[in-house]
């Protein structure tokens, strides 16, 4: 009795199983005539966590009857995932790790589709001063108040190599400090987060800290946390979003078609006017700009802002 | 405090309203960890007997094995399914990454040793008295086996119990393997419970989360009082 209601338990799972198996598999470069194709693209919590993505992807999806599959962690392993070939496109905000991705030659046709800025957010009451200060100032000060002994400032960083926690080590670069031996476990004013953007700031939240945030994250959780914009100029905090497709020589059975419609799709005017008023009606302000014709601003090339992938 | 209690009233409305995305999510749940049970199941059970009878040099450092194996940090299944199928691995042209097909692997992996272990155990503690009464009988091997498999049949089913509830409460392997994929169609989606409430704490939305998680205590609930049931018969 109770092996023959396992079995056909069993039975009935498998065949959910093998359903659940093929259809779920069904992806790589043959057109079929109506059939959905699928696109899998991975991207930075970042850029995911702004819902731009999902308010683009419909859009996407009824125009070239495809199915869109967004996988979201840290920059670090959405390039991991790029290089080892799981997906089609990589959707990143991180320059330097991007060119080397493209210099080895797992990654090509890049394009800038978006950029805002990063801002450096902390206590309302400022106990290290550092309000409208130049970015590596500010986080000179900070540094300075944290070593010295000021129980009241501390720095929380993502610590988790992502493309914001690079940003903050350019940051402390350009500041002059060695971010190993100067920064990285100095004091207990510098902790660690080792989480997405969200949670960090939830963190710098509770313990009244300074932190580094992209402008997407911070808005959508401007609601919830106490802490407050104190830098938010300076060219170093440029935030440039890229789209790339991963290399079809690398990798043959990549999505080569949908990865090239999805790249050509985000540097169209149409979505580009979506993209530049996207949080408006939320926000007050948009999460993003279009680059438009201010690449020299940004520094890229016009190519990679406006020649469609071929 | 006051989020719990948001979380709570937040879990009534989902339910009560049927929202379809908590919905889907929770059917996938269901679909991964059964059928992960399942599967477990069918090769702990047989395992457990072979292991528990047979005479063989290293066995008990193979019992001993098991038991560690209890303490395996699914994250590290996650990570080693996911070497195994990405595209670069040995399996990668079965492109079975960041599908629910790869999460009902990695669970099914996951949950093996536990209920090898608890089939031994369960075994173990069937009356040596009654082992010795079918074979005085004559019982052929097979009926010899399905008979103490029989005693022991309610032990084993709280083995099933604990690999049920250890495949639908893991995160590490679930996110790690399957993407927390939310896509239009419900076969291509790879995002469960607890990867969602993951994603929800993650995003600070915490009345949402602790509303995820009751309704997969009430999923566990129910599929827990199906066991009970049979193990009463």
């Amino acid at each position: 009795m109770l092996r023959r209601t396992l079995f056909a338990v069993a039975a009935v799972m498998v065949a959910i199983l093998l359903i659940c198996g093929c259809t779920g598999t069904t992806s790589g470069p043959t057109p079929a005539d109506n059939e959905t194709q699928q696109l899998r693209i991975a991207t930075t919590t970042s850029l995911h966590d702004t819902k731009l993505l999902d308010h683009l992807k419909p859009i996407f999806e009824e125009q070239y009857n495809a199915e869109v599959l967004i996988i979201s962690a840290g920059t670090g392993k959405a390039i991991e995932y790029g290089e080892r070939g799981d997906v089609d496109v990589l959707m990143v905000h991180d320059r330097a790790r991007e060119d080397a991705f493209l210099a080895n030659g797992y990654g090509t046709d890049r394009r800038v589709f978006a950029y805002n800025y990063f801002v450096l957010v902390g206590p309302e009451s400022d106990p290290a001063g550092v309000a409208n200060m130049t970015p590596e100032a500010a986080f000179t000060a900070i540094r300075e108040k944290g070593t010295t002994g000021d129980a009241n400032v501390t720095f929380v960083s993502r610590g988790d190599a992502s493309g914001t926690h690079s940003k903050e080590q350019a940051i402390w670069k350009a500041a002059g400090f060695n971010y190993t031996t100067d920064v990285q476990g100095s004091g207990d004013w510098y902790q660690e987060a080792g989480t997405g953007m969200g949670a960090t700031l939830s963190m710098a939240n509770e313990k009244q800290a300074y932190t580094l945030s992209d402008i997407g994250t911070y808005l959508a959780y401007k609601g919830d946390i106490d802490l407050v914009t104190l830098v938010d100029e300076g060219d170093i905090l440029l935030n440039v979003y890229c789209a790339m497709q991963i290399n079809p020589e690398k990798y043959p059975d990549t999505n080569t078609t949908l990865a090239k419609d999805w790249i050509n799709f985000l540097i169209s005017d149409e979505v580009q006017n979506e993209i530049a008023s996207f949080g408006v009606d939320q926000y007050g302000q948009p999460l993003f700009y279009a680059v438009g014709d201010d690449w020299e601003k940004i520094g890229v090339t016009e190519a990679e802002v406006k020649d469609p992938v071929q | 405090m006051y989020e719990i209690i948001e979380g709570i009233i937040e879990a009534a409305r989902l339910i009560v309203t049927l929202d379809p995305d908590v919905m889907a999510i929770s059917a996938r749940s269901i679909v991964i960890s059964l059928t992960a049970t399942v599967v477990a199941t069918l090769v702990a059970v047989p395992l457990g007997a072979a292991i528990y009878f047979g005479t063989f040099p290293g066995k008990k450092s193979l019992i001993n094995l098991i038991q560690t194996l209890y303490s395996l940090p699914t994250v590290i299944v996650g990570l080693l399914i996911f070497l195994l199928l990405s595209r670069v691995g040995p399996f990668g042209f079965f492109r079975l990454l960041f599908t629910p097909t790869a999460m009902i692997i990695a669970q099914t992996v996951l949950i093996l040793p536990i209920m090898t272990g608890l089939t031994i155990s369960a075994l173990s503690g069937v009356d040596p008295v009654i082992r010795d009464t079918l074979r005085s009988l004559g019982a052929t091997r097979f009926q010899f086996l399905k008979s103490v498999m029989k005693e022991a049949r309610f032990a084993i089913l709280a083995a099933v119990a604990v690999g049920f509830g250890r495949a639908i409460s893991e995160v590490g392997a679930a996110i790690l393997v399957g993407g927390n994929i939310m896509a239009s169609s419900f076969a291509s989606s790879t995002r469960v419970l607890t990867t969602a409430i993951s994603l929800e704490t993650s995003m600070g939305n915490i009345s949402q989360s602790i509303a995820l998680g009751i309704v997969l205590l009430l999923i566990a609930l129910a599929v827990n009082l199906v066991i009970t049931m049979i193990q009463n018969r």
